[in-house]
């Protein structure tokens, strides 16, 4: 049930993705959803998907298994396409009944938006689903390293950052086991209404917190015990290299940014 | 035949690179009245097995009959079947959660849809059961000790009346002192409700005392399902398995082979000092024992 949660978990599996440097994986990312954003026609959204389904297949990672992630955004995904659907003003009127009005801006500023936010979390989870936790945060924190001269301290974030991450899986298999827990003793976290059911999560919430702060508590002693202090003069046990790969990969990118800039360009001056 | 499992199989995560076949063709009976001991190395499938008895995993394959109905029915009640078939997890930690002892256990009852009176007889009884003594009614659950928690955690099943009592390591981390109250508690819960017991442990010396009947799992598999002693004959078998007999047994076995007359079936410390003491009468010489 609540394992259906795809987001921030990791997929092992032996794929040139996998063995990516997280810092391409993380630039791409990044560039990749700031093209989600940068374009709004309808070949640059082709190129958009085309990107991100031939990234999935070549990580190996089962395509079900990425799309069981959307099940967690579906509310406020409709949420969002009911506004846009119906809130868009615009001029060419489609369907009037009442005060309920489609116009063909409104459909088409939902339908945007909604690829977009599909391919948003499509994307992001397949970089998660591909990396490590620690890959991630230490690929996060080289990135970041530079803005140290200014008094940013990188390493606790990514520290902070990986600890959080570790946290998910944990957690959400206490969530899991407290809750078969309180419904062997009969409680219902499925029927009802509103009120009920935020009611009938506090018996999941209490014992959720206390682990949570125990195992804070406990993690905080055991890193003091092995005289945890800080980043500084910290090595790395596996130190970011790039390899030849990811000189590839980089360039990937930039023909990636170069094709949607040129198809958007091409649509400009033709259409 | 109170519980049935009919071919029963689970597995985790089907269709990914997590798929795990946990339950593999599981078939046994449970009598009404019963006091089961199930043991099986870490990671055998004990925990997932218990789970399907209440329904909170459903098997990929096979049926469950419950009092002769089939649980997986679709009119089949899944709340009524986890009040009668009650179901104490490991960690109490993971179920405590109200101001005080007393509303803690009146949960499981409220959820039942009881009078309020009821409920409060239920949740008293239920707490008297586990020798919970007055003076703790109005405490914290987060202030107990480790075996008051379980305690209450057993408390709070029990007070919902199931006709069978299911226990996933009721003793781990307690004290000698701990385990024994709590064992011999649920014995005499046993014996004087008649409640079914499923004891699930990796204790040999705690199911050696107190369990008519044990089941064996292995790797998702149910290897052996006969008496106590039948099973604690075969250690030879159970060592394969990473489990083991009693140490008593293994004291008699060593026993035997020095030439001792003594059976090899004696499971107990109590039995063991009987045939020992047997044994120093037939021989002649003085009981020290």
């Amino acid at each position: 049930m609540i394992r259906d949660i795809t987001i921030g978990q990791y997929y092992p599996t032996n794929s040139i993705i996998h063995r990516l440097d997280p810092r391409v994986k993380l630039t791409g990312t990044f560039l990749y959803i700031v093209s989600l954003f940068l374009f709004d026609t309808f070949y640059g959204y082709i190129a958009v998907i085309l990107f991100l389904f031939s990234m999935i297949k070549l990580s190996k990672v089962p395509f079900r298994f990425i799309m069981k992630g959307l099940k967690s955004i579906i509310v406020i995904l409709l949420f969002m396409l009911f506004f846009n659907l119906f809130f868009t003003q615009g001029e060419t009127e489609l369907f009037k009944w009442g005060v309920i009005r489609i116009t063909a801006e409104g459909l088409k500023s939902a339908g945007f938006m909604g690829i977009r936010l599909i391919c948003l979390i499509l994307g992001s989870s397949l970089m998660t689903l591909t990396t490590t936790p620690n890959q991630l945060t230490d690929g996060l924190e080289r990135l970041l390293w530079p803005l140290r001269h200014i008094k940013v301290p990188v390493h606790e974030i990514s520290m902070m950052m990986s600890i959080a991450l570790r946290f998910i899986p944990i957690l959400l298999e206490e969530t899991d086991k407290i809750m078969r827990a309180q419904m062997a003793r009969g409680a219902d976290f499925e029927s009802g209404g509103v009120l009920k059911r935020a009611k009938s999560l506090i018996p999941l919430l209490v014992p959720l917190f206390v682990s949570a702060f125990r195992r804070a508590n406990d993690l905080a002693m055991a890193m003091e015990a092995r005289c945890y202090r800080g980043g500084e003069g910290r090595t790395k046990m596996k130190p970011l290299k790039y390899w030849k790969r990811d000189y590839f990969g980089y360039l990937m990118l930039l023909i990636y940014i170069a094709s949607v800039i040129t198809v958007k360009v091409l649509e400009k001056t033709i259409l | 035949m109170q519980i049935i499992f009919d071919h029963i199989n689970y597995v985790y995560n089907p269709g990914t690179a997590f798929e795990r076949h946990a339950i593999k063709d599981i078939n046994f009976t449970i009598n009404k009245g019963e006091f089961i001991g199930l043991i099986g190395h870490t990671g055998s499938g004990k925990s997932t097995l218990i789970q399907h008895m209440n329904g909170l995993v459903k098997a990929t394959s096979g049926h469950i009959y419950f009092n002769g109905e089939d649980i997986y029915e679709p009119k089949y009640s899944m709340k009524k079947l986890r009040s009668k078939v009650g179901l104490v997890f490991q960690y109490p930690e993971h179920q405590l959660f109200e101001t005080t002892v007393f509303k803690d256990v009146m949960f499981g009852p409220t959820n039942l849809g009881l009078e309020k009176l009821v409920i409060e007889m239920r949740t008293y009884e239920a707490l008297k059961m586990v020798g919970i003594g007055d003076d703790l009614l109005d405490a914290s659950p987060f202030e107990l000790s480790g075996g008051q928690k379980r305690r209450v955690a057993i408390a709070g099943v029990l007070a919902m009346k199931p006709e069978v009592l299911i226990l996933d390591e009721p003793t781990a981390g307690l004290d000698p002192k701990g385990r024994d109250d709590i064992l011999d508690q649920i014995a005499l819960l046993h014996k004087e409700s008649g409640i079914t017991i499923i004891l699930v442990t990796h204790s040999m010396e705690d199911v050696a005392k107190y369990a008519d009947r044990l089941l064996v799992m292995n790797q998702g598999e149910l290897v052996m399902s006969h008496t106590t002693k039948e099973v604690f004959s075969r250690y030879k078998e159970l060592e394969d398995m990473q489990l083991a007999a009693p140490q008593v047994t293994y004291v008699m076995n060593a026993l035997k082979e020095k030439g001792y007359a003594v059976p090899t079936d004696v499971t107990t410390i109590g039995e063991a000092q009987q045939e020992i003491v047997r044994l120093f009468g037939l021989t002649g010489k003085e009981s020290t024992l």
